[in-house]
């Protein structure tokens, strides 16, 4: 169960804005971390805390591929980030790295900044406590609902290489 | 039942004779791509899958462009990585500085990619070679890394958007006008998770070098892949460069599509987007006195050769505005070298461009041309975001190659013909 403060922000929040390209000479997450969002909130990595939330508008993480953006916003301790809809190789990459993330246009459209969501992030649902308010996420499919059991696609595949050797 | 032509290509590459919009599949991938930034990520994450090797080190293409001739010191020891990595797992497809280019200018240039193929990359302009005819898509580093070890990428099998282009078009306006014009009409989330079909006689009529443009861009409507049908003009590019066999796929003509777009382009402007969204796009006659400080001309986007001959066609016997500094990037050092023994490199010279061995640089805000704080810049490359390419103060402006050169003459966003008024 997660339980967390929000932090709002609006539309097309791309890949720039999470992680700008003058921080990509590393790959180190925790130095990510520390200038996640700067340019869409500049500071962003000192006012938040470990366990928030970010609630965002359509099209989050659009732009590059760069993994470099999600592992920005894992490592920062971003416990969830809901958005109306994901650009989808940001979609793709939160899955991969066990970044989590729900799709929810109602939750995108109410929730305020500074309220307080406790999310099951099995169920997809997003209880509004600052406002009594629940919101449902779109379910994931199958595949996507073991990947995320599995902690990302590196220990999915690591299990299954594995199961494929016992068979041999 | 009927299937489009992404959806045949993953059909065959997942080994079933079917596949609809929404299927989750796990297909063959025939080639899979990483750069100086995102392969170190992938590298780590490989080396976590505990295998020992590489499912074909002959189909894995690494291409150290983004930082590289190396910026700095961090970009150095990134782009050792990436080398070291290479000469342990013997990968064969690795571009050195010197014998490199920008990814997505060079692996079709070097024949690495074809029609009919599954390729994926961690690069999201790799929707590039869908201009080939390939379903080409953009994931991540741990894509990549999976890939890289198993040979096979999970996707969901998207809905197909057809765009159709009728006219013929007006002289300055080409490939990049029309994308930025139909990112314009639907907008950066337009596509999302959806494959992108350039279909209509507008389209038989373009260069290679403007449907690699076109598809380039798919990215920046939110589409999946883009995909062009493959004719006698890709049958020429690919002469000469493409060894292997291929698979021609065409959509049936009763496949589903989503949603179908039709535009008659014959009255099209060149086009320019607005800071700080690609679906920001206007016609350069609709813009007022824009003053500039800088121009990039090249990128995967638009550094290719047709655009290098266009934006000499106008500098020629004339020069850059004194306010204003160009920077010209040809993608790779084949069209480095074809640019010089057409005597284009020294056009540029003489008009006042500074020109650049072929890097990502500016476009993404790497080096080679940052902007200082309330700097404006109008620049071929694919993305205006807020700090894309430098100071989250200073801006960007996108256009095609002859925009771009015209602008650069007089010093602030024109159309071309303004500049051919003068000579």
């Amino acid at each position: 169960m997660i339980k967390g403060k929000v932090w709002s922000f609006g539309a097309d929040l791309n890949t720039d804005l999470i992680i700008p390209a003058r921080y990509l000479n590393t790959s180190d997450p925790k130095v990510l971390a520390e200038y996640c969002l700067e340019d869409a909130r500049p500071g962003f990595s000192k006012i938040m805390s470990p366990g928030d939330i970010i609630v965002a508008g359509t099209n989050f993480g659009c732009g590059s591929s760069r993994e470099h953006a999600p592992l920005a916003i894992k490592y920062a301790g971003i416990a969830c980030v809901i958005a109306a809809s994901f650009a989808r190789i940001f979609y793709r990459n939160a899955l991969n790295i066990g970044l989590a993330i729900l799709e929810s246009e109602e939750a995108s459209k109410d929730v305020k900044e500074g309220e307080i969501l406790q999310i099951n992030l099995e169920k997809g649902l997003i209880n509004n406590l600052s406002t009594n308010r629940i919101y449902h996420a779109k379910p994931f499919p199958g595949f996507m609902q073991e990947l995320i059991t599995a902690g990302g696609l590196i220990p999915y595949l690591r299990r299954n290489l594995a199961e494929k050797e016992q068979e041999v | 039942m009927s299937m489009t032509m992404t959806e045949k290509i993953l059909a065959a590459h997942a080994g079933k004779e079917q596949v609809e919009p929404g299927d989750l599949i796990k297909a063959r991938v025939d080639l899979v791509l990483g750069n100086d930034i995102t392969s170190p990520v992938a590298i780590r994450e490989f080396e976590k899958i505990g295998v020992n090797k590489l499912f074909d080190p002959g189909a894995i293409a690494l291409v150290p462009d983004h930082f590289t001739p190396n910026k700095d010191i961090k970009s150095a020891e990134q782009a050792k990585m990436l080398r070291e990595f290479v000469r342990k797992y013997g990968i064969i497809h690795y571009f050195e500085v010197g014998r490199a280019g920008i990814e997505h200018c060079l692996l079709p240039e070097q024949g690495l990619v074809g029609p009919g193929e599954l390729i994926i990359g961690a690069d999201s302009h790799t929707c590039t070679y869908g201009a080939l005819g390939a379903f080409s898509t953009g994931v991540g580093s741990t894509d990549l890394a999976a890939a890289m070890a198993s040979g096979e990428v999970w996707l969901k099998v998207p809905p197909s958007l057809k765009l159709h282009y009728s006219g013929s078009l007006q002289d300055w306006v080409g490939g990049k006008d029309l994308i930025l014009y139909t990112i314009g009409q639907i907008g950066v989330d337009g596509a999302l998770y959806s494959a992108l079909e350039f279909t209509g006689d507008t389209i038989a009529s373009l260069t290679m070098d403007d449907r690699f443009t076109m598809a380039n861009m798919a990215i920046e409507a939110g589409a999946k892949n883009g995909i062009f049908l493959v004719d006698d003009k890709t049958r020429e590019y690919l002469r000469g460069r493409y060894e292997k066999p291929y698979t021609i796929y065409t959509s049936d003509h009763n496949a589903y599509y989503q949603q179908t777009y039709e535009w008659n382009v014959s009255k099209l402007e060149p086009q320019v987007a607005l800071p700080h969204l690609p679906e920001n796009s206007k016609s350069v006659r609709e813009l007022g006195n824009l003053y500039i400080d800088q121009v990039v001309i090249g990128s995967c986007t638009n550094g290719r050769i047709k655009d290098l001959r266009e934006v000499a066609r106008l500098l020629k016997g004339n020069k850059v505005h004194s306010d204003v500094r160009l920077i010209i990037i040809p993608g790779t050092q084949e069209i480095y070298l074809q640019a010089m023994r057409e005597g284009l490199i020294e056009v540029f010279i003489q008009a006042g461009a500074v020109v650049s061995t072929p890097t990502c640089g500016p476009c993404l805000g790497g080096h080679m041309g940052i902007l200082a704080k309330g700097e404006r810049a109008l620049a071929t490359t694919n993305r205006n975001f807020i700090g894309r390419m430098g100071h989250p103060e200073s801006e960007v402006y996108l256009s095609g190659p002859p925009v771009a050169a015209a602008s650069a003459i007089k010093g602030r966003i024109t159309h071309p013909e303004e500049v051919l008024k003068d000579d």
